[in-house]
């Protein structure tokens, strides 16, 4: 087991333990908005890490350029679709969850200026 | 370093799971389809590894068309949603 196979093995575990966060964050954030936070940006760079995990342990060029492909692919499709969803949400007119008593609210703002919109209920 | 690929695809498949639980909860339907999306990426990841525990690399080509069909389904289905129809 040389040093490339610890180094693939160290990529791979890190990148499950990113899907696994993005998972948690996409199962628990309080709405649609915050929900694609996790997914659209842990999970790149979860598919970034696992497949340059695969690319160091692939026996062919072949093999290679199809991982790379793959990721290449992966890379601009996932941040896309995202955005997408994003826009399609935000074109049915749903409003972004605020925190209740102003518990997110910027410092400085008067009271009520963080007022729920959109009821928030998750 | 096939105990590697056996942990890394458990721990994907665990992913799977929670991902489903907001797909069958999710309150709109872009929940679902954010859920959907997401287990078709990590379905990608699941059969490159299993090609790869497996050494059968082929299982490569089917991640591709996988994730080539997952982008165009999710852009599909966010058309279908925005506009009732497909055209």
């Amino acid at each position: 087991m040389g040093p490339r196979e610890l180094l693939c093995g160290l990529l791979l575990l890190l990148g499950a333990f990113f899907a696994l966060t993005g998972a948690v964050g996409v199962l628990r954030m309080p709405d649609f908005y915050t929900r694609i936070h996790p997914a659209g940006k842990v999970d790149t760079f979860a598919q970034t890490l696992i497949l340059g995990g695969l690319l160091l342990v692939a026996e062919s060029p072949l093999v290679g350029v199809r991982l790379a492909l793959l990721w290449a692919l992966l890379l601009v499709t996932t941040p896309a679709a995202a955005h997408a969803l994003v826009r399609a949400a935000h074109l049915d007119g749903r409003e972004p969850w605020r925190a209740p008593d102003g518990a997110g609210a910027p410092t400085g703002a008067p009271d009520g200026a963080g007022a729920p919109v959109g009821g928030g209920a998750p | 370093m096939t105990t590697v690929f056996a942990a890394a695809s458990i721990a994907l498949t665990v992913t799977l799971g929670l991902v489903l639980i907001r797909a069958v909860r999710g309150p709109t339907v872009f929940d679902r389809l954010l859920a959907a999306n997401a287990i078709g990426t990590k379905t990608v990841l699941l059969l490159a590894l299993l090609g790869f525990m497996q050494g059968r690399p082929e299982f490569l080509d089917m991640a591709l068309i996988y994730a080539l069909i997952n982008f165009v389904t999710t852009l599909a289905f966010l058309r279908l949603v925005e506009h009732g129809r497909l055209s």
